[in-house]
């Protein structure tokens, strides 16, 4: 099996690795880079879990392999509050995460890094989103637990969160 | 439980667990790696029925960073068929033949998917490059597949010795059917048919094990519903003492029932692996295993007949339906009990004749799966009632509401067995409040008098629909659970089952919160590690809040107790002048004269000096909580939908759930729960149905075909609560996890039959797809074409 070196970003934090040609990018960001928070769900590019960022657009990891990363840029679900550890303030988290909390958009938890990282390009491009395009935008990601509706309520917040916080960031400068 | 106002308990507190969930950093068996881990994969069954004949694993075992190949032969005494988990209760005259299925094919394969070897090699795709290389000879059988052919005369036979495809005959009686006959002024029969659906949990099954051989001690992550029975069972097997194994039910993602069955072949295989080959070895399940080697349900038939007077009276019911158990039962008879016992709904009814078989077929292994057979009962009364409904001119409603039950009935004898083994009784209720709030919230009357017709005259096909049903939760044996005050004044509370996303580690510490009087943030829950709590058995039939929720309450009420009885002490005052508040035990309008419950805690444990005897150290307390009976928890379902009469999509305008689980710990985690439960019976009526040839191949084993819905077909679901506590326990609480999902097939075929009125049709069928509604509206046209009459 042929193998390759590759070199890129992960949350900001420049990686070589060598990888054989077809270990799938989800494969190398949770067992190579231990970066378990993304998950795997079918690894046929149906559910969305697994979805990360390449240069900011969502992608689905199990859907690339490695060495397509070549180069590149990815964003993990550890990205969005890399200072945030286990025993922080839950609202030192990025306001995507922080309205998932808040909206109960979230049940057992494995599809949600999936839909966070949906959500980030979506929201930065749709800061005033309608509910039925926040809901067109989702349905690309497989929820068991919720029943979409806490998530759909949260994406709305976020996005009212992120406004706020864009109008604050104004105001100061 | 106080009936004065609370601080914590019934109040929408955000959940402890989120943080850790959302940024990355919960642990799932997937992420656990340990250092010269070893990675697995199975040889599985092509066939749904052949004989195995001979197996070469010769060329997989030369193949690169393989370790090991193993098939049944090379299992010696480990190999044996797996235990009944569930033995049938006591039923006269009941029959039940046990085959349970085995960790590795010997002989002959009886489902697709079955393991037949199991390939160790240093990676996952190194051990499925050599999975490819193992070569199995079988000579295919004809397979059963559908359960109507599998007590047909000359049925090939899926276990041999027995004879017969029939794994169980039940009969149960309540009153006398035929006396209800003879006084009836109508007697309806129809067909049902549901078929068989798969829980879908995001995350696929997985175990890893690691024997440490100097400590000999086995470690066991397993995505399991039930780790302390995987426990005791596993020890068993291994030949070690149940202190050598700990088994550890990480964060879960989604469980729905499947997750509980045991004992899989992977979870007896994996911990042997890892003793045999002395290093840590795991197995995680990909998508298409999930659809063969997990576990399914629903399929049932039923023939089912009602007698009515004339004004809508029920005087009785009779069913008779088969049951697929697949290729094996090991777990009983709860699925088809669960169906027998729910059928009643809410309904006052003095005769029942209720029968099954459940029959072996060449299909994977049945067993509960969210709702576990409740489903299938109450979409045969709901539809039989409609089918009356129509019959004898009376309206849905009206005719649902002259049959049932009265407050002053309950608790209230369904007579026949449960699947706790126990008579049925429905312990408290009040139905009608929640049948007139949903006709008030969907606007029942003003939508069938104004809007239908309006909307009618436009061209539409709009609908509506409204059922009721009940659930029997919190069923026994027992759980514990134990509470101990940190002398930092921190709280621990352990309990022996798993959690999969219900808010355990929430809703349990309000529990806590209530009675320590210290806020939830900082109690700190674990569940589902057997090292951290000894007794238990498992999350399953919507009991965790009841019955481990009761246990972690007399826990806490105890340890409130010590508390106040040391604070009593230390502050020269009567206990019932002290309050406890914030994590301070204070004087009652005097609050500067207090101890925190961590030095409390720290004086509960001297390191010097002499205690009292008889002195427990600590604040700590474990108790367990064992209700005599299930209890019954109710609900009303309505919808509005909107036909597409070109595509034969269906809209959901309007979803209305009033439900009633008695006192609520964290509403905003119930209406989570039925939210949910409410999109997975969505999925269960209009997506999700599994298609297999006439081989017993499954057809669309994947995410692409098999749908399941997604947040553009989720309608939000208006919700309100009646709350009827249970006198079963001490908090009042009734179980929720699978209301939402249990009438939502009868309710869309009610609603749906209302909007294609012009056709005529019935449904008596679950799942529904658009394709299945076109054939349907094209047979109706076809027969009113003929001239015979419409409905089936």
């Amino acid at each position: 099996m042929s193998t390759h070196t590759i070199s890129l970003k992960v949350n900001g934090i420049p990686y070589q690795r060598t990888v054989e040609a077809r270990m799938l990018l989800s494969d190398f960001l949770r067992h190579e880079l231990r970066l378990t928070g993304t998950h795997v769900g079918c690894e046929h590019g149906a559910c969305g879990a697994c979805t990360v960022l390449l240069d900011g657009q969502a992608v689905r990891s199990c859907l690339m392999f490695a060495v397509q990363a070549h180069g590149h840029e990815i964003t993990t679900i550890e990205g969005l509050a890399p200072d945030w550890q286990s025993g922080s303030d839950p609202e030192e988290m990025h306001p995507i995460q922080i309205a998932f909390r808040e909206k109960h958009g979230l049940q057992c938890g494995f599809c949600t890094p999936g839909f966070i990282m949906t959500l980030v390009p979506f929201l930065a491009e749709n800061p005033f989103p309608t509910e039925a395009e926040v809901r067109e935008v989702l349905s690309g990601n497989l929820c068991r637990c919720t029943g979409y509706q806490g998530i759909v309520e949260a994406a709305l917040l976020a996005a009212r969160m992120m406004r706020a916080a864009a109008v604050t960031r104004s105001a100061d400068t | 439980m106080t009936t004065t106002s609370t601080t914590y308990f019934g109040k929408p507190i955000k959940r402890n667990e989120d943080p850790r969930l959302l940024t990355g950093q919960a642990l799932f068996t997937d992420d656990v790696d340990l250092p010269g881990m070893l990675h697995v994969a199975f040889v599985r069954s092509d066939y749904a029925h052949a004989w195995v004949r001979g197996v070469d694993v010769s060329e997989a075992r030369r193949m690169p960073g393989v370790v090991a190949v193993f098939t049944a032969y090379d299992l010696g005494d480990y190999w044996r068929p797996g235990p009944l988990l569930v033995p049938p209760p006591p039923i006269q005259r009941l029959v039940f033949n046990i085959r349970t299925q085995v960790p590795l094919v010997k002989d002959k394969a009886r489902h697709v998917g079955e393991p037949i070897a199991v390939v160790v090699a240093e990676s996952r795709y190194l051990a499925e490059d050599a999975a490819e290389r193992v070569y199995v000879d079988y000579e295919p059988l004809p397979a059963v597949v559908k359960l109507e052919d599998a007590l047909a005369p000359g049925a090939p036979l899926i276990h041999d010795d027995l004879g017969t495809n029939l794994n169980a005959h039940v009969i149960q009686e309540k009153g006398n059917y035929a006396s209800a006959v003879e006084r009836a002024d109508v007697v309806i029969k129809r067909r049902y048919v549901y078929d068989r659906g798969t829980a879908v949990a995001m995350e696929n099954r997985g175990v890893v094990a690691h024997w440490d051989a100097k400590a000999e001690q086995m470690t066991i992550w397993d995505t399991t519903q039930a780790p302390i029975p995987i426990r005791n069972g596993l020890a068993a097997m291994l030949g070690l003492s149940e202190h050598q194994v700990r088994v550890i039910a990480p964060f879960i993602g989604g469980g729905f029932g499947p997750k509980i069955m045991m004992f899989y072949p992977e979870e007896v295989l994996i911990p042997w692996l890892a003793r045999k080959l002395n290093r840590p070895v795991k197995w995680i399940e990909d998508r298409r295993e999930n659809f063969f080697a997990t576990t399914q349900e629903r399929s049932q038939i039923h023939e089912a007949e009602i007698a009515l007077t004339r004004d809508g009276r029920i005087l009785g019911v009779k069913d008779v339906f088969l049951h697929d158990a697949g290729a094996y039962a090991p777990y009983g008879l709860t699925v088809p009990i669960n169906s027998q016992c729910t059928l009643l709904g809410q309904y006052d009814i003095a005769n029942y004749y209720t029968e099954f078989k459940s029959v072996f077929t060449n299909k994977p292994i049945v067993t509960p799966y969210r709702g576990a057979g409740r489903q299938h009962g109450v979409f045969v009364m709901e539809r039989l009632l409609d089918a009356a409904s129509k019959e004898l001119g009376i309206d849905r409603v009206e005719i649902r509401r002259r049959n049932l039950i009265r407050p002053d009935m309950f608790p209230y004898p369904n007579v026949i067995v449960f699947q706790d083994f126990a008579p049925l009784t429905y312990d408290s209720g009040n139905y009608e409040p929640a049948l007139d709030r949903v006709v008030e919230l969907i606007g029942y009357k003003q939508f069938v008098e104004e809007e239908q017709p309006r909307l009618r005259a436009q061209g539409k096909h709009v609908g509506i629909g409204i059922v009721t049903y009940v659930e029997g939760t919190g069923i026994g044996p027992y759980e514990g659970a134990r509470v101990t005050v940190e002398t930092s004044g921190r709280v621990s509370v352990a309990t022996g089952i798993g959690t999969q996303g219900q808010g355990h580690f929430t809703s349990f510490a309000q529990i806590v919160a209530e009675q320590l009087g210290v806020p939830v943030e900082r109690i700190r829950l674990v569940t589902g590690d057997t090292a951290e709590f000894y007794w238990g058995a498992g999350t399953f039939a919507s009991r965790g809040a009841v019955v481990a929720g009761s246990a972690v309450y007399s826990a806490a009420v105890q340890v409130r107790k010590k508390a106040l009885q040391k604070a009593s002490e230390v502050l020269e005052v009567p206990e019932e002048e002290i309050e406890l508040v914030d994590g301070w035990a204070r004087v009652k309008g005097a609050p500067h004269k207090a101890i925190s419950l961590g030095e409390l805690a720290r004086r509960a444990n001297p390191l010097r000096g002499a205690v009292r005897s008889g002195t427990e150290p600590g604040l700590e307390a474990t108790d367990y909580f064992g209700p005599e009976r299930g209890a019954t928890a109710s609900g009303v379902h309505g919808i509005i939908v909107e036909v597409d009469i070109e595509t034969m999509q269906v809209q959901i305008k309007r979803y209305v759930v009033v439900h009633d689980c008695g006192k609520v710990i964290n509403p905003m985690i119930l209406e989570g729960q039925i939210q949910g439960g409410v999109a997975q019976g969505i999925g269960n009526a209009f997506y999700e149905q599994l298609h297999w040839d006439e081989n017993g191949q499954l057809l669309n084993a994947s995410l692409m075909d098999f749908l399941i819905p997604t947040a553009d077909v989720v309608p939000r679901v208006e919700m309100d609560h009646v709350e009827t506590p249970s006198p079963l326990n001490p908090m009042g609480v009734k179980g929720a996890g699978e209301a939402g999902c249990i009438p939502v097939g009868p309710l869309f075929a009610q609603a749906v039959e209302d909007a294609l009125a012009e056709y005529g049709i019935e449904i008596n069928e679950i799942p529904l797809s658009p394709n299945r509604l076109f054939e349907l509206v094209q047979e109706a046209k076809a027969r009113r074409a003929a001239g015979l009459p419409a409905g089936r």
